[in-house]
């Protein structure tokens, strides 16, 4: 009896051991999620890569509010107060210069693989 | 700060006791103040603080004073209470001891373009003795709508995004704007239909006519990398060229700056909300904390010692690199 419940136990054990690996695997094929701070005046990192399909998050982190803007006028944000975020979803591959329209020597540029 | 020094020799020939650091940490002064007096043509100007102490400005033909960037609606470390240090402002401008005949506001008024916070500001320069308030926005004051609300408080009769001119007293008045369609990576911006438009707002003026033009951002090269310019100042200026005094008058970059170039003459006002740091000497330009005791005394230089000239070389030495 004791010995099967153990038995059990490593064949729980492995198959959640295997879901993990899945979880991690598809994580890292598909990253879906990149941040984008916005410090000191300027957007870090400057230039991100990722695929298509990815959300780009930028997060505001400065006292003074700024804005993300496509310099293509692909998308713009609302002005960010201190904390506040802008989310847009990349589906077509291109390039994609941006600045804060508020500050325009603030750039960055999101490349869409 | 060296900007300081006027002050403080102020203090130091009335004999009063109060050495620099007591005078620094008693001083109620705040808010920008710039009183401007135009005497024959010629623009003179004096800081508040100063002229509370009895600097003679009587026999002018005309005073007026410029305040800017109250980013109402602020609440950061760098000044939890822009409402109190606009409040001290304004006591300060009236109990100047020559009238100023109206204000100038060079733009920022709020912070994010809430109709409360214009609200604010508007409510606490009732309170002013001049009741005339000649605006011109900040980038802060046209956010998400390109300015509709901001014409709509204090554009209307303004021309294109918000420019327009008056005359008053054999002098002109042009206030213009420099905050709207920045390009990236770019500076203020005045455009072709400003330009056209200023280029016929002038045309008939005499030469000798005094020519103010106040607007937000700088219409000089300040510090470029941190876009305190104007990409098409030079064009704007060179309408200008015929005239004899020419004063600009800006904010934005909420410290006293000041250059002198032929007929040109150059300023830059503090802010009565939070100062900035001197171009470059800090990572980014963003509101410079200082000690709780100090601030109400950096917002409120405005250094009568540029336009005496004593310091006018240094500041271009240090804000032109």
């Amino acid at each position: 009896m004791q010995k099967h419940d153990s038995t059990w136990a490593l064949v729980v054990a492995l198959a959640l051991m295997l879901m993990g690996l899945t979880v991690a695997a598809t994580a890292q094929s598909k990253p879906d999620l990149i941040e984008v701070r916005i410090d000191n005046f300027s957007f870090g990192p400057t230039e991100v890569t990722v695929m298509a399909g990815t959300t780009v998050t930028w997060t505001n982190h400065d006292d003074i509010p700024h804005t993300v803007v496509s310099t293509d006028k692909v998308f713009k944000s609302k002005v960010l107060d201190t904390d506040e975020k802008f989310s847009f979803t990349f589906s077509t591959p291109g390039t994609y210069p941006y600045f804060c329209s508020i500050h325009p020597k603030m750039t960055g540029r999101v490349i869409v693989r | 700060m060296s900007e300081n020094k006027s002050d403080e020799l102020l203090h130091d020939h009335n004999n009063d006791g109060v050495d620099r650091r007591g005078f620094l940490g008693c001083m109620a002064w705040a808010g920008t103040g710039a009183l401007f007096v135009m005497q024959g043509g010629v623009l003179k100007s004096f800081s508040l603080s100063t002229l509370l102490k009895g600097t003679p400005a009587s026999g002018s033909d005309l005073s007026f004073v410029q305040i800017s960037d109250s980013h109402m609606g602020f609440n950061k470390a760098a000044n939890p209470d822009v409402v109190g240090t606009l409040k001290i402002a304004v006591d300060k401008i009236n109990a100047l001891a020559t009238p100023p005949e109206f204000m100038l506001h060079t733009g920022d008024i709020s912070h994010l373009s809430k109709p409360e916070e214009f609200d604010t500001v508007d409510e606490i320069l009732k309170g002013a003795n001049p009741k005339s308030v000649f605006f011109v926005p900040g980038e802060h004051d046209m956010l998400n709508d390109d300015g509709k609300q901001y014409l709509e408080r204090y554009g209307k009769n303004a021309k294109g995004a918000g420019w327009y001119s008056f005359d008053t007293k054999g002098a002109h008045f042009i206030g213009l704007v420099n905050v709207l369609n920045l390009k990236a990576g770019g500076l203020g911006t005045l455009g072709a239909d400003q330009l056209a438009w200023l280029k016929d707002d002038v045309r008939h003026l005499k030469h000798s006519t005094p020519i103010v033009v106040f607007a937000h951002i700088p219409l000089w090269s300040v510090y470029p990398q941190w876009g305190w310019g104007t990409e098409d100042s030079a064009q704007a200026l060179s309408l200008l060229k015929k005239f004899g005094s020419v004063t600009v008058l800006n904010g934005h970059i909420h410290q006293t700056m000041q250059k002198v170039e032929g007929n040109v003459t150059f300023h830059t006002a503090a802010s009565t909300a939070f100062p900035q740091p001197a171009p470059g000497a800090a990572e980014s330009p963003g509101p410079m904390k200082v000690p709780a005791e100090q601030l109400k005394s950096i917002l409120g230089i405005t250094d009568v010692t540029y336009v005496r000239g004593k310091h006018a070389l240094a500041v271009v030495d240090s804000s032109l690199a």
